[in-house]
């Protein structure tokens, strides 16, 4: 038995340039063991199958707790109905704050949902899976974002009519409000996906996540909710629709490579 | 080397960061006293009363120096969580961090300046204005990056989480300070802005001037006092500490 | 499977060091590991055998020192190819089964050739629970499972922590079994370890922290 100890005595320090032969094999990347033409083996994965096999994974995890899908509507629907009690039921009233109400309700509904988004993962070490899979930490993210948004807010979204019916909501808004909701709502996603990041490994970082978040959610929500609130008024709201939807795409290539940033950081 | 490349090297390193920190910050708090002492002097009894606010607008002096170092101490903590994220330099992440209670504070003098400025045109406490509504969401970036850091054990994640907050904030900043303006126009038409285009007489800004050296002069020496504070806490049980602290001769 | 010829070794250290709240973890160390080499990394709690893992993968950054895979000084990212990390945590959801669980990390780190997902099973002796949700498994069967996972990942070099820990006598012998084949198919291996439970041929050598 060999002892190396903290110190080199007798093991050569390789330097870089020692280990030639085995470069010249062939490209840096490849794996030490060779795959023979006979398997069509996975042998490294792309973008496209690691995101496959991560959207497979979630929506097996989702269907086996189907349940708590619906969670995040049944949420909204209560914030709904507390603040038609609060304010009194009546219709004008209801009718006018109608579009205000939905998007703090979905903002809300998002924000809770939130904390599902990286903990299951951070907690099993699955996290650590993805930081050591070959392909971009930042496209995981972007990947798990998106579907979580599909899987949790989107229903909301399309629940908003129904929503919108309790609160009389004037008929001719629900088209941008709904077309806000679907493009603020994926933004929101992300943007809460660098809060998570940054609170990943906390145990009980609740309501320091709703804090760190509302600063980040304000433009969004004012051009969201505003968008529909200037329709109502009869302004042209294509100009906050545009913007939501320039954040978007902003929003989709930065706000990732800032989470897989601060999942790093977190991990440390 | 460059001289001053090899003075900032140097400076990052903790015993000597403590011997300049301990050395100027007393500078900086007396040399802030003094401008601020003259510029509020300057303010309260050497410039005429406005024909249109009558002695209320003094409260400007106050209130415009403490919003732009509000603005000025975020945009230096992002700067300093840049360097200490790319560069891993240990000093740039204590700066940053020591940065935020002194904005922070500065951002509430300037809502509760900007309020008592306010009631006397609108009437209220609290009329939202872009201007202070921006402030407000800025006060709860500052309390956040606060909060983020001390919320993780580990002080060096901390304060790198914080800073990677603090550098998203002053991404984010301008697109907040458009939205809120933009929501302004759409729902309240124009307001009495807190103070409007028009330029100050010359003899009106001198105060002004003095006040915006005394803060940056003050916020200087918190901030290395600050630091100082942070790196002691840090490197707690080394021997240079024992030795400096007097524990140890 | 091809066996690798390389002279070079397939891990080499230089000068690694790490500290966490300013305290000194390990460090300074200079290491090398060749292709068909273990090393069995020894310690007292606390004495940083985790963490040298977590630097060597990647999922922590060192305070100095470099880190050269195959004769090319690397830094994290570009290490995970050649890298399969066995870490305390399981990293499997328990709401999936056994055979989903490798099929998602197969989809994330790629697939060792002419190894199949049952092959893999039937390594670990986890035939039995291919279609049970891995919240029904014991720990010593989720060790095994976690196993599976790096029997089948095409990285050259296993980084495996307490591989040893909640397994009865028959999942020790797997293990080194496991490791031994690894080693013969050119592969490399660091394994931090409690207890005695290596085999001979995996106690090649030793590294002391």
């Amino acid at each position: 038995m060999n002892k190396v100890g903290s110190r080199a005595d007798g093991s050569a320090n390789q330097n870089p340039s020692a280990a030639d032969s085995w470069r010249q094999r062939g490209s840096d990347d490849r794996p030490l063991t060779m795959h023979t033409a006979d398997d069509p083996a996975i042998a490294a994965p792309t973008l496209l199958t690691s995101a496959r096999a991560l959207i497979a994974r979630d929506l097996r995890l989702l269907w086996r707790r189907r349940g708590d899908a619906l969670l995040p509507a049944l949420f909204a629907l209560m914030v709904v109905m507390l603040f038609a009690l609060a304010l009194g039921g009546r219709r004008a009233v209801l009718a006018g704050h109608a579009v205000a109400l939905l998007w703090v309700a979905v903002l809300l509904a998002g924000l809770l949902s939130l904390d599902s988004l990286f903990r299951g993962d951070a907690e099993d070490g699955s996290l650590e899976l993805w930081l050591l899979a070959p392909v971009p930490l930042a496209w995981l993210v972007a990947v798990r974002t998106l579907t979580h948004w599909a899987a949790t807010v989107l229903p909301l979204v399309l629940a908003t009519p129904l929503l919108g019916e309790l609160l009389h909501l004037p008929r001719a808004q629900l088209g941008v409000l709904v077309a806000s909701l679907l493009l603020g709502t994926p933004l929101l996603s992300l943007l809460g996906a660098v809060v998570a990041a940054l609170t990943v490994g906390m145990p009980r970082s609740g309501i320091l996540v709703a804090l760190l978040a509302l600063p980040l959610y304000v433009p969004v929500l004012v051009f969201g909710a505003g968008s529909a609130a200037a329709f109502a008024q009869g302004l042209d709201p294509a100009g906050a629709l545009l913007l939501l939807g320039a954040g978007l795409a902003l929003a989709l290539v930065l706000a990732p490579l800032a989470a897989a940033a601060a999942i790093r950081i977190a991990l440390n | 080397m460059n001289p001053l490349l090899r003075w900032l090297h140097q400076l990052g390193s903790p015993p000597t960061f403590d011997r300049f920190a301990a050395r100027w910050s007393p500078w900086g708090y007396g040399l802030g006293a003094l401008a601020m002492a003259v510029g509020g002097y300057l303010a309260l009894f050497v410039v005429p009363a406005d024909y249109q606010q009558g002695d209320s607008f003094r409260i400007l002096y106050v209130h415009v120096p403490s919003a732009w170092m509000s603005l000025a101490i975020f945009a230096l903590m992002a700067l300093y969580a840049a360097i200490a994220l790319i560069w891993r330099i240990k000093l740039c992440e204590v700066l940053a961090m020591a940065c935020a209670p002194s904005g922070a504070a500065f951002t509430l003098i300037t809502l509760l300046t900007g309020s008592i400025w306010g009631r006397p045109m609108w009437g209220t406490w609290w009329d939202w204005d872009p201007r202070l509504t921006t402030e407000l969401i800025l006060l709860f970036l500052y309390l956040g990056v606060i909060g983020l850091y001390g919320a993780v054990d580990d002080r060096r994640s901390g304060a790198r989480a914080a800073g990677l907050l603090a550098i998203v904030g002053v991404v984010l900043l301008p697109v907040i300070r458009y939205s809120v303006q933009w929501w302004n126009s759409l729902h309240q038409g124009q307001t009495i802005r807190l103070f409007g285009e028009s330029s100050m007489d010359p003899s009106m800004i001198a105060p002004l001037w003095w006040m915006v050296i005394g803060t940056h002069l003050w916020f200087f020496g918190a901030l290395l006092a600050r630091a100082r504070a942070d790196n002691l806490r840090r490197e707690a049980g080394k021997d240079w500490v024992s030795t400096r602290v007097g524990v140890r001769s | 499977m091809s066996t690798s010829t390389t002279p070079g070794p397939l891990l080499s250290v230089q000068g690694l060091r790490f500290a966490r709240n300013e305290r000194p973890v390990f460090g300074p160390l200079d290491f090398t590991v060749d292709a068909g080499q273990a090393l069995l990394v020894r310690g007292d709690n606390g004495a940083g055998k985790t963490s040298l893992l977590q630097v060597l993968a990647g999922l922590l950054q060192p305070d100095a020192g470099h880190i050269a895979i195959g004769g090319r000084w690397t830094d994290n990212h570009a290490r995970s190819r050649h890298i399969a990390y066995l870490g305390h945590l399981s990293a499997l959801k328990a709401d999936l089964t056994a055979l989903e669980n490798l099929r998602f990390a197969c989809g994330l780190h790629g697939r060792r050739a002419q190894r199949s997902l049952q092959a893999a099973l039937e390594t670990t002796s986890l035939t039995d629970y291919d279609d049970a949700p891995v919240r029904t498994l014991s720990a010593g069967q989720k060790k095994r499972l976690s196993l599976a996972r790096v029997w089948l990942s095409p990285a050259p070099l296993w980084l495996l922590d307490e591989p040893y820990a909640n397994l009865d006598l028959d999942g020790i012998g797997l293990v080194n079994q496991l490791i031994s084949t690894h080693l013969v198919d050119g592969g490399a291996a660091l394994i931090t370890t409690h207890g005695a439970y290596a085999a001979a041929s995996v106690r090649m050598r030793e590294l002391l922290l």
